[in-house]
């Protein structure tokens, strides 16, 4: 049977990363990387909006996007849940309704890296002429 | 809900909404009274009698972005089908405690579900909190806090996905070797 894993071995494999580990406050211009809200309150949990986020956090670091993804609360789009909301540098943030892994990763392949717009845009932060 | 960890990850959001410095999830399983107990504590604003009682209405929420909450009355709902009880104590300017009791053998009992992952995520996405979890199975106890991890490899939520990784793992190992029931 394995060892189980205490924070002795946290503390090896930390120090052993040490010297190839950047903080993220260090190059943290906030404005500068993507940020994804995922909205995780009772009615996206119940959706799945766990399994976005971690999908989100692995295929961004997979395909070495510098982005933070953080969860929030619910926007007040129940009915449309997993909604993520995506703020590219230097533009408005959009939210994005009925995500699953398929669309999570349509986003970041179009919307992040393309910049293209794709389906299932919530009418949430988009103005119109009248305001 | 699917599981318990999934309604713990909605809860401790309620904690971190009333400004929790410390949150203490509780989980005890006890086959000698047929019980499966979760406790939920936070050191947060607590709430009056007034909306105490009303907190597990469904059509009651402090939030302004709908007109539902169906967190707790969600939890109320799957402790008491399995005969278990649900109950909240609050005070004001000190914090809440939330206990649900569900019956151990009872059929529509929840799974713990993806303990790990919750632990790891709530971690990371409330830097600010001091997170608790403590599992008691009838192999022992496990204690998993944040306070201890951050010593040795700081903020959760600044940490790489292998030392994520490895907690998710320390914390399944950890589950396992104490003969509690991860739903493997």
């Amino acid at each position: 049977m394995n060892k189980i894993k205490t924070l002795e071995d946290l503390k090896l494999l930390r120090e052993g990363m040490q010297a190839k580990f950047k903080l993220r406050e260090s190059g943290n211009n906030a404005e500068n990387i993507v940020r994804i809200k995922v909205a995780m309150s009772t009615c996206g949990i119940a959706s799945g909006a766990k399994e976005i986020m971690n999908f989100l956090i692995e295929e961004l670091e997979q395909q070495a996007i510098e982005a933070v993804v953080t969860q929030t609360g619910c926007m007040g789009y129940c009915y449309a849940e997993p909604t993520i909301e995506v703020t590219v540098p230097g533009k408005e943030p959009i939210v994005f309704g009925e995500v699953d892994k398929h669309r999570a990763a349509e986003i970041i392949e179009k919307y992040i890296i393309h910049n293209e717009l794709v389906d299932g845009i919530l009418p949430m932060n988009y103005r119109t002429i009248d305001n | 809900m699917k599981n318990i960890a999934l309604h713990i990850l909605d809860l401790v959001e309620n904690s971190a909404r009333a400004e929790a410095r410390e949150v203490v999830v509780c989980i005890t399983e006890a086959p000698e009274k047929d019980q499966y107990i979760l406790v939920i504590e936070d050191d947060g604003e607590g709430m009056n009698e007034e909306v105490k009682n009303k907190a597990t209405d469904p059509f009651y929420t402090s939030r302004t972005t709908r007109k539902i909450g169906m967190g707790l009355p969600l939890i109320q709902q799957n402790a008491e089908r399995t005969g278990g009880s649900f109950s909240l104590q609050s005070v004001p300017g000190s914090g809440t405690r939330l206990e649900a009791i569900f019956v151990l053998s009872h059929p529509d009992r929840l799974p713990l579900g993806e303990i790990d992952d919750v632990l790891v995520l709530l971690a990371a996405c409330n830097p600010q909190l001091r997170l608790v979890y403590e599992h008691r199975a009838p192999g022992g106890l496990y204690r998993f806090d944040t306070s201890e991890i951050e010593k040795i490899a700081g903020k959760i939520c600044n940490c790489n996905q292998k030392i994520r990784k490895f907690l998710r793992e320390m914390i399944l190992e950890n589950l396992r070797g104490i003969g509690a029931e991860i739903g493997e």
